[in-house]
């Protein structure tokens, strides 16, 4: 048997527990984000947004604002200059009097300082003749469709077997169980620290941007399209982004906005900020779902039947499917299976990727069910778990690369202390506090994104200059891709040059999908290897090579995965429903790990961005004017400090020749998926009320306990 | 309207013109060039703007500029001396407290004002209160640094990492003492 795997070059860096890169330029404020890049005599532009959820502009009023001291100029639709590509409707900003969504682009003021062009935005007068609108998702009364394809490409739909027979012979016998629950989700908002914010000047018709972007080359091409232009003509420039968790990871309208208003200042920087508010009608988010899902079970706890019916919702003008579904597909054996994608078109802002879309919520519903199934079959939840391992991809029969979900379920078991768990809902108290545990599991897929290309540069003095145009979002690019170019050009460490984040480097594919190391990283090892091939060991300054992410020629016979396991102690006040997670452990098994202390940064972030959707996250939608309620950090809640107390992340090492040369599984999403399933779990037997929708709130709580 | 105030910013005086609307957090930014306190909402909701102003941790975006004529103002990327990190952004790099480093600056700011605040026996919500309402003076253990902490978030979720490094700087400042 052939694999791809080669040796690690000299093993001195990949693996290692190196301090991050960038660490100290950021404890000292100094790594540039987008809006800080220096820039000559720049301008400001502020976005005006649409008031109304769906309607026409019927007409606009710019005197108040013009007449503003500083105020340059105020686009709307009626004068903007007409875009060359409209068929992005999100992008399409700014070229008719329709209104699609509340929070919509629909004008902006230039202005010479930031505060002239915020008030002056104020002072935009736009009526609207509105039409009804249906801004709320409920899956009894919206009209919904069957999309084509999930986000990814995942199949809308799945049927092996027959379901509905499995459920029906399960209800039958008296000792089987058929479990049919339907779980909800919150419409959820990522929003990553550092808002979204772009500086664009146009010289001629060249466009610089600096933006901040999952990918700078994606982005690149999709406003050279947007605008008609050759793509060698726009350069887009983001060496540091400040969190992006999927809504940087597309363009989205106010990087045309953007380039827009600079397009009316030619030769001069317009600097565009959203604001925390704005963001949350203009960046994606998560939809809202509801996930009905069925188990069908022996006596012995074995599935015969699993099913997952997922709704959720996307935007009237642009659809964006969560392949909610997706993980039923690869978690468990069963013989009857049933998965189902199905949309409401709302008008409503337009959704996108949030940190491990598709498997975030779809690793919700189903891990309470299988803890529902565990009780009501008198077995051990982390036992249930085991017994219906998949040994093969349950839908197509392919054996996995490698899939250690049940070593992550003993190891976080024997971590975390969970044998001899007295399984009874609602008996342990601690003054105050009912006390309980729970577990779920975790996955992720090995998403491929083909096209990235590596350069490395000798430049003398027994130095490497590698190029890739790849993107830090916080994950530690800066820091495991000189890692893996130290061993594979078996030099030091501190002999590699990295630079990342400019189109003016070789292409790089999106930091998404946590394929961003394995893809770009194999791009390196490429390079590398091309490099040593063409140019020895005793290079010449000057000497280069360029070289492609391979392709993968045992893509196609296996099922890739990532698993992990995570277990949750809650304490919830017995008077008040007060909810605490004094302890969160996962156990992963992710493929090799370049760097443990970047990895476990972020394995632990994704883990506390699970607690944040299981506990805080909702974003209110108003359904009588479809506007977002809570669009900001004070009404949105994200996990603060003191709502964390042990979060721990292990890792399984796992050695899988057949997913990348360098065994890399990605690891940027998995710790979001099962946590909010594993709070409430815990939650169900601290207090024995079953929730069975996020975030859990205390009238949740405390109703079922009253 | 327009005015001119000064600021002693990282050790420098700075004149600088500012919009009667300008906030520090704008004044430091976009008219001084000053960018390490960062802007994450503009509404004092998260913390990334934080610095020292006038030896106590504020959030800059709440403060307008033309309230702060002649004001103090120290900045993460000016509390270090001579080139080395201060201890508490020594402490964060050596636990990694950070992954996009956007909150970090705040974080840093924020840590450095929770030490001296604690170091002059103020409590927070969570210390302990006698009966007779005497106040023990803080420890800084996990609690009271998560609690204290608390106005700067981190959407990476470096908490977890955060607290052991206040923790430790607590520690190296208390043996120093
Ligand atoms: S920017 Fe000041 S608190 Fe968020
Ligand atoms: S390090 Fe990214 S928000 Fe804190």
């Amino acid at each position: 048997m052939t694999s791809t795997s080669e040796t690690s070059g000299s093993g001195r860096a990949v693996g290692a527990d190196l301090e991050r890169a960038d660490a100290r330029a950021k404890v000292a404020g100094q790594a540039p984000y987008a809006f800080e890049h220096p820039v000559e005599n720049p301008c400001y532009a502020h976005a005006v947004l649409s008031s109304v959820p769906r309607g026409r502009i019927t007409s606009v009023d710019t005197g108040a604002a013009c007449r503003e001291d500083g105020v340059i100029t105020v686009l709307t639709y009626e004068n903007a200059e007409r875009l060359a590509s409209t068929d992005d409707a999100e992008l399409a900003i700014l070229q008719e009097p329709e209104v699609a969504f509340h929070g919509q682009i629909v004008g902006a003021v230039i202005a010479e300082t930031p505060e002239a062009a915020r008030h002056a935005a104020s002072l935009v007068r736009i009526t609207y003749a509105t039409e009804p609108h249906e801004s709320e998702l409920k899956p009894d009364e919206n009209e919904l469709y069957r999309p084509d394809s999930a986000n990814g490409g995942a199949d809308t739909d799945s049927m092996l077997g027959d379901l509905d027979a499995a459920m029906e012979a399960a209800a039958a016998d008296p000792e089987a169980v058929a479990l049919d629950e339907t779980y909800v989700t919150a419409m959820t908002h990522c929003n990553p620290m550092e808002p979204h914010a772009t500086i664009a000047v146009w010289q001629g018709d060249e466009l610089t941007l600096y933006d901040s972007s999952q990918s700078v080359h994606g982005h690149r091409d999709t406003l050279a399209e947007v605008f008609g232009i050759d793509r060698g003509r726009v350069h887009m420039i983001c060496p540091y982004v400040g969190g992006g968790f999927g809504s940087k990871g597309e363009p989205h309208a106010h990087a045309v906005l953007a380039a827009l208003t600079a397009r009316a200042v030619p030769g001069r920087p317009v600097k565009l900020a959203l604001t925390r508010q704005q963001m949350f009608t203009l960046v994606g988010y998560r939809t809202p779902t509801y996930q009905r899902v069925r188990l069908a079970a022996g006596a012995d706890g074995r599935l015969t039947g699993i099913g997952m019916d997922a709704v959720e919702q996307t935007s009237r003008i642009k659809e964006f499917a969560e392949q909610s579904a997706n993980p039923t597909r690869t978690m468990y054996a069963a013989e009857h299976r049933r998965t189902t994608h199905r949309l409401a078109h709302l008008d409503v802002p337009v959704p996108s990727w949030m940190r491990a879309p598709g498997e975030c919520p779809g690793m919700f519903g189903p891990e309470v069910a299988m803890d529902e199934l565990a009780e009501r079959l008198g077995m051990d939840p982390v036992e249930l778990r085991i017994r219906n391992d998949a040994p093969v991809a349950p839908e197509t029969g392919k054996p996995f690369s490698s899939r250690n979900l049940v070593a992550c379920l003993n190891e976080g078991a024997r971590r975390f202390g969970w044998h001899g768990r007295d399984p009874r809902p609602g008996v342990r108290r601690d003054g105050r506090w009912l006390v309980g545990t729970g577990v779920a599991s975790s996955a992720y897929p090995v998403n491929r994104v083909p096209g990235s290309v590596a350069a490395v540069q000798y430049v003398g003095e027994g130095r490497y200059r590698v190029d890739i145009g790849a993107a830090d979002l916080g994950t530690g690019a800066w820091t495991v891709l000189a890692q893996i170019a130290a061993d594979r050009l078996d030099v030091p460490l501190d002999a590699v040059e990295l630079r990342i984040g400019d189109t003016a480097l070789p292409k790089a594919t999106v930091a998404g999908g946590s394929s961003g190391t394995a893809m770009w990283g194999s791009a390196i090892v490429a390079a590398a290897r091309t490099f040593r091939e063409r140019h020895g060991n005793d290079p010449s300054p000057g000497d280069h090579a360029q070289a492609e992410t391979p392709g993968n020629p045992h893509a196609e016979r296996f099922a890739m995965h990532a698993f992990g396991a995570q277990f949750v102690e809650v304490r919830v006040d017995a008077d008040t429903g007060e909810i605490r997670v004094p302890r969160l452990l996962g156990v992963f098994a992710a493929g090799r790990i370049i760097n443990p202390r970047t990895a476990r940064s972020q394995l632990v972030g994704g883990m506390t961005m699970g607690l944040s959707m299981a506990l805080h996250e909702e974003t209110v939608t108003d359904p009588r004017y479809g506007l977002l309620v809570n669009h900001d950090l004070a009404n949105y809640h994200v996990t603060a400090n003191a709502d964390v107390r042990s979060i721990e992340a292990h890792w399984i090492d796992e050695d899988d020749p057949y997913v990348n040369p360098l065994g890399i599984k990605g690891i940027g999403e998995i710790g979001i998926t099962g946590t909010a399933a594993a709070v409430v779990n815990a939650v169900r037997h601290a207090t024995g009320v079953r929730v069975r929708e996020v975030p859990v709130m205390l009238d949740k709580v405390l109703n079922g306990m009253s | 309207m327009e005015t001119e105030i000064k600021l002693r910013v990282d050790g420098q005086e700075r004149e600088v013109t500012v919009d009667t609307r300008t906030t520090v957090l704008d004044a430091l930014r976009e008219r001084l060039g000053i960018t390490s306190p960062k802007k994450g909402c503009d509404h004092g909701q998260c913390g990334s703007c934080t610095v020292l102003l006038d030896g106590r941790r504020a959030t800059t975006c709440l403060a307008l500029a033309v309230a702060h004529d002649g004001a103090e103002i120290v900045t993460a990327e000016g509390l270090g001396t001579d080139g080395e990190l201060h201890p508490v952004q020594q402490a964060f790099v050596d636990h990694d407290a950070l992954q996009c480093g956007y909150c970090t600056p705040g974080q840093v700011c924020s840590a450095v004002g929770v030490l001296r605040e604690a170091a002059q026996g103020w409590p927070s919500v969570v210390t302990e209160v006698g009966a007779e309402g005497d106040i023990a003076p803080a420890r800084l253990d996990h609690e009271e640094i998560a609690e204290r902490m608390s106005g700067n978030l981190c959407r990476c979720g470096a908490y977890v990492n955060i607290v052991p490094a206040v923790a430790a700087a607590a520690e190296a400042e208390g043996a120093g003492r």
